[in-house]
């Protein structure tokens, strides 16, 4: 049996929209989250704009209990637990600790690194021989299944509870194992999505790589500029992204909100060889998984309207559009339009498929193309191969069709998931 | 008198010239040294000259620029700047770097 999958929830926490309705909101105005943030200077970092989301202590005890929070020092794992359970009460589900055990539903949610911060206060306590008093959440909050294990809580999961890490490939992913699991009737709802925290203990491993910008400190907000000739490396972001799936039969008869449809998609590896390295990516291999991903998804590459892509505003954007030009075939004034979310919230690492994906079912759902900012200077290599009005500067209001969104990480993997506007 | 003056004069010249080719040629198998173990083309690096390519030609890994920029920074006691880095593309474009940041010294 292949049931049809749906999505019935959304939730998101980003640098420019804490909730979906700021989020929204944000991304139709073309509004950047990207700040200074001095204590990355004070650690001499070369790049040191970012994106953060901004929370209150109120907010956080909107979702976590006090016992929880006490010597939580976990950002990914709030942004997770706090976008996951956005989209669960989006989806019209109850919250309620003494609820049911539900077999039926489970989750997928993706993390690079877990409690890194938490880590840090470990690894000195340890070394000061106070192993003794590292306290009862250090393991908890530095597993990688962390967010996965506290929303499984939360919400009473019976199904998979579990979480995947494919670098900066995470939240297409999960999305892509939660349809799985619901198209072969393994699962009736799966809770799937993806989390990165923020900080300098994350972030600083790419700073020495020197692939984060260090052009732009005086002007974040011009910093994350995909597909511009003057983008000179990406600008770390943070936050979470999740979707509540369901099969279609069982969103009917809840009779939930239906957001859109996901008709398919494909997860591949370039596996490092005809120039895919550990960091970049075998064109050949990304061909293969956007044209496999439309296959699955049993659509042709003419019906694709908007493309939400990786385009993290380093040196491999105007190849990412060559891949996308190749497998579609479709140049010029056929390319479908074209935007990346990371021009407003900086490139969320694990959590960016997640939170750009919710950007593109908002899309299908409001009827509107987000704008690329920071694009007035479309890179030469990007302008021989499309139509520049494909990049929109602007909010566009068009009744679009279908999205298709790719992530790719390092390692040399691939993810391309399909979504449709479901038809009213 | 005069004469000699110039001879002595051009013998100077050749000496200073010799020591600044073995002063190059110094260099050049320092550096080497530091990027043998990122070099995938070990033909390439036999034949290294000012010209050869750290990526191009000895197919050294983007990523991999960094740990020899660190490499060059520990072994001269150097620091070498962002911009500077961008530019370590080649042979040439470190000797010159590093011949820079030492004169500075």
């Amino acid at each position: 049996m292949r049931n049809r999958v749906v999505i019935t929830g959304l939730g998101v926490v980003a640098p420019n929209g804490v909730g979906l309705q700021a989020f929204s909101k944000a991304i139709k105005n073309g509004v950047s989250g990207v700040r200074y943030h001095q204590n990355l200077a004070d650690l001499n970092f070369s790049c040191c704009i970012g994106g953060i989301p901004e929370i209150t202590e109120d907010k956080k005890l909107e979702y976590l209990t006090p016992l929880q929070l006490r010597g939580f020092k976990s950002s990914g794992i709030l942004y997770g637990c706090m976008a996951g359970i956005d989209a669960w009460k989006d989806a019209g589900l109850s919250l309620d600790a003494k609820s049911e055990l539900d077999y039926d539903t489970g989750t997928i949610f993706g993390t690079g690194t877990s409690g890194v911060e938490k880590f840090r206060e470990a690894i000195y306590k340890l070394d000061n021989n106070q192993v003794k008093r590292l306290g009862s959440t250090v393991v908890t909050q530095t597993m990688a299944s962390g967010v996965s294990a506290i929303l499984g809580g939360i919400l009473g999961l019976g199904n998979q509870v579990t979480t995947n890490s494919s670098a900066c490939a995470t939240g297409t992913e999960a999305i892509l194992m939660g349809y799985e699991r619901l198209k072969n009737g393994q699962a009736k709802r799966m809770l799937v999505g993806s989390c990165s925290g923020h900080g300098p203990y994350i972030w600083g491993g790419f700073d020495a790589m020197r692939v984060m910008t260090y052009k732009y400190n005086d002007k974040p907000k011009q910093g994350s500029r995909p597909m511009s000739a003057s983008a000179s490396g990406f600008v770390p972001g943070s936050g979470a992204g999740a979707l509540m799936l369901e099969t279609l039969d069982s969103a009917l008869a809840r009779n939930a909100h239906v957001y859109a449809e996901v008709l398919g998609g494909n997860i591949n590896s370039g596996g490092q060889r005809n120039g895919g390295t550990m960091t970049a990516p075998n064109s050949e291999a990304v061909q293969r998984c956007i044209k496999d991903a439309i296959k699955n998804a049993g659509i042709k590459a003419a019906d694709i309207d908007v493309i939400n892509g990786h385009l993290t505003a380093t040196m491999k954007d105007p190849v990412e559009i060559k891949n996308w030009s190749k497998a579609l075939g479709r140049t010029g004034l056929d390319f479908p339009y074209i935007n990346s979310l990371k021009s407003m919230v900086g490139h969320c690492l694990a959590a960016s498929g997640s939170i750009e994906s919710v950007a593109a079912v908002l899309e299908l759902n409001e009827g509107f193309i987000f704008p690329s900012i920071n694009t007035e200077d479309i890179h030469e290599d990007i302008a021989s191969i499309i139509d520049g009005s494909k990049i929109p500067h602007k909010t566009i209001l068009s009744d679009i069709n279908i999205v298709a969104k790719a992530s790719f990480g390092f390692g040399d993997v691939n993810g391309c998931v399909i979504f449709k506007k479901i038809s009213k | 008198m005069a004469l000699e003056t110039l001879m002595d004069v051009l013998f100077l010249r050749k000496l200073a010239n010799r020591r600044i080719t073995m002063k190059k040629e110094a260099l050049i198998a320092q550096l080497k040294d530091i990027v043998q173990p990122y070099v995938q083309n070990e033909e390439a690096l036999e034949n290294l000259t000012e010209n050869t390519d750290f990526i191009s030609d000895l197919k050294i890994n983007s990523a991999n620029l960094v740990d020899v920029v660190l490499d060059v920074e520990e072994v001269f006691d150097i620091e070498i700047d962002n911009d500077a880095m961008e530019k370590m593309l080649t042979v040439k474009a470190a000797m010159e770097i590093i011949s820079a940041k030492l004169d500075e010294k």
